[in-house]
């Protein structure tokens, strides 16, 4: 079909000589009608996913698939894998407590959630060429089962990845053999101080967030105070009777409709605040997973290095006596020599993946708390004033009634 | 002429904080129509209503403090001075109208048929200038108690300096202070409540044995002022109280209060203890009867062992005898105002409650958005300090906004609080007022039982003579002692008989002070809490 060269631009400009539409490349999705699946214990919650595009390996302009939360999660996993140095867009957390799992609030909010995850996805200029992500947005159910069962956990490693692990440890433990306990780790300044930056963004984030959590924790509790209040006032307006009944019904009457005012105001500041303040923890979160992938290549790439320097030592060794091993030897050092220049080039891609992914990082956070703080402002002076309205109207309420009353 | 007044007035009022509510003053016009109400002898709802447009104040005259001008005024049905020891007595002689006048001025025409039909005329004039009584307590001092000086350096006390400010002729002179003592507060609260029973007395404020112990020193003594200053206010916004003889004493009388002091129980337990035996099997059977005098009072426990024996037997037989007793309650209308009562403080200790949470949810609230304000600020100051590119920068900026609004939102909300409680603490206030309310309904049961106990007594004493005489007429001549028992016991049954007389004239006097003081109270409470709920609303307007 139509072949089009991949090149790696800036802002997914993708511009195909031969594509017949003029239009850029565009890539859309939307995570919409969660709808419960399945009985009891094994219930879980499916979303549509809606994909519009005109990308050239995507089938047709738009594409409905249905997916869960395992999948999203797989594709995470994948990206993560698959992409080291860049910041992979978090994933709303999996629900620990049984009964909030099905709360409209709790699935409007993960909803959310998924949905951004997945735009982010699409609109990053490298990861919106993933094929993992093509797979999840346009794949029968089927064949993302299979690929999801395929690729889960730790369990399902390639044998590569095996040995590495085996290295790993064994480089982990003649470390503390001999007495090397610190791990090996880059002198970067500027690096230092990014990782502490990040480090110490997500204490002041997750402080934040947990009292913007409480905030709407009390606007219900206000709503909820206001709703009893104005109930017991109506009671007492009616052991009263005539003008003075009726003022208090009136004020009971107001204070139950503020009631609603405030709960309405909870959920917007739910949803529109506290969410985003949430989101921004957990992308801090995926950032320290991505600094501890630089650390893993970082380190791999040490010890590479050393494992060579070894290795150069044992072959000019072996060299001078020319002993038959030496042919194989040899070429073990051509193959370690071969995988420490890719563990340095992997280590190096990182680097300048990062470099460039923390300046959108900030631009794109900047971008998101501006819009949640105008949400959170409008929203608080939309309450205040729709509480200072009502109240308002009630005053030449309350003066008839005390003229007419006396 | 008085609409313009009244605008301003309502308008005043409205954006007046509290305080200035309180002490505002009831201008000439309002006396001088008043005045003419006065001379009117008609109270018939059309002269009322005539008269409505001109003493019309919703707000002003439904001031709760003071301010009701009253012309002399008293216990208005109190016919026959002789046999009360109340110092009321001082102002029977005048046409007694003042009292159930304060009650007209404040209402509409329709509530003029509570009026009983006294005579409207009032003697007096009264002052040209309002009537007002402000009492403030200050200055708390160390005393020590010197008599007992068994205690070394022990007993000392504290007494605060209570002024007055008065035109009220009674009083002579119009500015003045005492030094008083709490044990002086809680002897002139039982000496009020011994003479006006049947009204709805404020309470006075707590003992507070535990807490003057528990508490810094300081702290108690500011909280015990405050206390004391709120209860003389209350005292002296009664429309009949604040004419008592027994407050002004309070307020006035250098040195040592005059008032009879409370006994304790032990003490009285020991004359009551005393008296007993006497009474029972005492030289004259006449020493048995009640004291007429007395019979006014409730009866004191320890004092009057004898009679309270008798009135628990009476009130027994009341709840589990077959018959009825003498005298019931009769009054419809009080027993369904009493009800209506009932049912508006169970309501109302539940709005007290919600009101309670309501005031919390808005203090947290506004505490958790300026601890949100300080997080952000925290942030905006990190940022800010390792801004490493320009969004962050830009951010901070944005942060900093957010974090400045919401503390000085939080501020607002602080203040919003503190006003709604003070609006709020309206519906507390007449908790108070209905315990108050409940003591008097208490003061009259207890009259009644007394006038049930002693007409039982009659009824006994009747049928002991009528068996004695017809015994005595079969034997001709008569039995010497026999006679003489006949003597004592008619004499007995005279004395009973004007107990009796004098019980059932202070039940209805505590009848018809229940009744006038639930028209004061519904009234009071009515503007009170209309403007409760004015404050209220208005200041949530204004805060937000």
């Amino acid at each position: 079909m139509i072949t089009t060269q991949r090149s790696h631009t800036g802002g997914g400009g993708l511009q195909s000589p031969r594509s017949p539409s003029s239009q850029p490349p565009f890539l859309s999705v939307s995570v919409t009608d969660p709808a419960k699946m399945g009985n009891g214990v094994q219930a879980y919650i499916s979303y549509k996913v809606i994909t519009k595009t005109n990308f050239p390996d995507y089938q047709g302009p738009e594409k409905i698939v249905i997916r869960r939360y395992t999948d999203f999660v797989w594709l995470r996993d994948c990206l993560f894998k698959k992409y080291k140095g860049i910041f992979i867009p978090p994933l709303p957390e999996k629900s620990t407590v049984e009964k909030f799992r099905f709360s409209a609030e709790f699935i409007e909010m993960r909803r959310q959630a998924l949905d951004s995850f997945v735009n982010r996805i699409a609109l990053h200029h490298e990861l919106q060429h993933s094929e993992d992500l093509r797979t999840f947005l346009q794949a029968d159910e089927q064949t993302m089962e299979r690929a999801r069962s395929q690729d889960t956990g730790i369990f399902k490693r390639k044998p590569a990845d095996l040995m590495q692990i085996f290295r790993d440890v064994q480089s982990k433990v003649s470390d503390v053999v001999l007495g090397k306990e610190k791990p090996v780790e880059e002198t970067n300044p500027e690096y230092e101080k990014l990782k502490r930056y990040i480090f110490e963004l997500e204490d002041h984030l997750a402080e934040a967030q947990k009292h913007a959590y409480r905030l709407v924790k009390r606007h219900r509790e206000l709503g909820q105070s206001l709703s009893d209040f104005g109930k017991a006032i109506k009671l007492l307006g009616a052991c009263e009777g005539d003008a003075l009944g009726t003022a208090f019904s009136e004020l009971g009457a107001k204070s139950e409709m503020l009631s609603i005012k405030l709960q309405r105001e909870a959920h917007h500041l739910l949803m529109n605040f506290e969410e985003p303040l949430k989101d921004y923890v957990r992308a801090v979160q995926s950032i320290k997973g991505t600094i501890g992938e630089r650390a893993n290549a970082f380190r791999q790439q040490c010890e590479l290095s050393e494992t060579i320097k070894l290795k150069e030592i044992d072959l000019n060794k072996l060299r001078l006596t020319r002993s038959e091993k030496m042919l194989d030897a040899e070429h073990e050092y051509e193959e370690l020599k071969a995988d420490g220049e890719e563990a340095t080039r992997r280590f190096e891609t990182i680097v300048k993946l990062m470099n460039e992914e923390i300046i959108r990082f900030q631009d794109e956070k900047t971008q998101d708390m501006g819009l949640a703080f105008h949400e959170f402002a409008k929203g608080q002076a939309r309450l205040a004033n729709g509480i200072a309205d009502a109240w308002r109207s009630l005053i030449p309420k309350l003066d008839a009634l005390t003229l007419s009353s006396s | 002429m008085m609409g313009s007044e009244n605008q301003g007035f309502e308008e005043a009022q409205l954006y007046a904080s509290r305080e200035e509510m309180e002490s505002l003053v009831l201008d000439d016009d309002d006396n001088n129509n008043n005045n003419n109400d006065n001379n009117s002898s008609s109270r018939s709802n059309g002269g009322a209503n005539g008269d409505g447009s001109q003493h019309h104040h919703p707000l002003s005259s439904s001031l709760p403090f003071a301010e009701i001008p009253t012309t002399d005024d008293d216990d208005p049905l109190l016919s026959s001075p002789s046999t009360h020891k109340s110092p009321n007595a001082f102002n029977s002689f005048l046409e007694p109208p003042s009292y159930a006048d304060a009650v007209f001025r404040s209402f509409d025409g329709d509530h003029g048929k509570q009026i009983n039909g006294h005579g409207v005329v009032s003697t007096s004039s009264p002052s040209s200038s309002s009537d007002y009584l402000k009492i403030s307590v200050t200055d708390p001092q160390k005393d020590q108690d010197l008599k007992n000086s068994l205690v070394p350096g022990g007993n000392t006390f504290v007494t605060y300096l209570i002024t007055t400010w008065t035109n009220l002729p009674e009083f002579n002179g119009t500015e003045f202070s005492v030094r008083r003592r709490f044990k002086d507060v809680v002897t002139l609260s039982d000496r009020l409540s011994d003479s006006y029973r049947g009204f709805f007395i404020p309470l006075r404020p707590d003992k507070s044995v535990v807490e003057s112990q528990v508490m810094q020193k300081q702290e108690f003594v500011e909280q015990r002022r405050m206390a004391l200053e709120k209860y003389l206010r209350k005292l002296a916004a009664h429309p009949v109280i604040r004419r008592s003889e027994e407050l002004r004493v309070f307020l006035q009388v250098q040195g040592k209060l005059p008032l009879m002091k409370t006994t304790d129980v032990a003490s009285r337990m020991l004359d009551g203890a005393v008296k007993l035996p006497k009474q029972l099997f005492g030289e004259s059977v006449v020493s048995a009867a009640v004291d007429p005098n007395e019979v006014s009072q409730p009866a004191k426990g320890g004092r009057d062992l004898l009679r309270i024996f008798k009135e628990l037997r009476q009130s027994v037989t009341n709840d589990w005898g077959e018959t009825k007793p003498p005298v019931v309650e009769e009054d419809k209308e009080f027993l369904e105002k009493k009800k209506k009562l009932q049912d508006f403080e169970l309501e109302l200790s539940n709005v007290s409650q919600q009101a309670e949470s309501l005031v919390k949810a808005q203090q947290d609230i506004g505490e958790t958005l300026g601890q949100l304000g300080l997080a952000f600020v925290k942030l905006t100051k990190f940022e800010s300090e390792e801004a490493m590119f320009n969004s962050q920068k830009v951010r901070a900026a944005d942060m900093k906004n957010v974090a400045t609004s919401a503390v000085k939102a939080s501020r607002l909300y602080r203040e919003l609080n503190a006003q709604t409680v003070k609006h709020l603490d309206k519906l507390h206030e007449y908790l108070g007022v209905m315990l108050a309310v409940n003591n008097a309904y208490a003061d009259r049961s207890n009259a009644l039982l007394t006038v049930q106990t002693l007409l039982s007594e009659l009824s006994n004493l009747n049928s002991r003579i009528e068996k004695l005489e017809a015994a005595a007429s079969k034997i001709f001549g008569g039995d010497r002692s026999r006679v003489r028992k006949l003597e004592e016991l008619k004499e007995t049954m005279r004395v009973t008989d004007e107990a009796k007389n004098c019980a059932i004239r202070e039940y209805e006097r505590i009848k018809e002070n229940n009744k006038n003081e639930l028209n004061r109270l519904d009234k009071e409470r009515h503007d009170d809490f209309f403007g409760m709920l004015k404050g209220f609303v208005v200041n949530q307007v204004s805060i937000l």
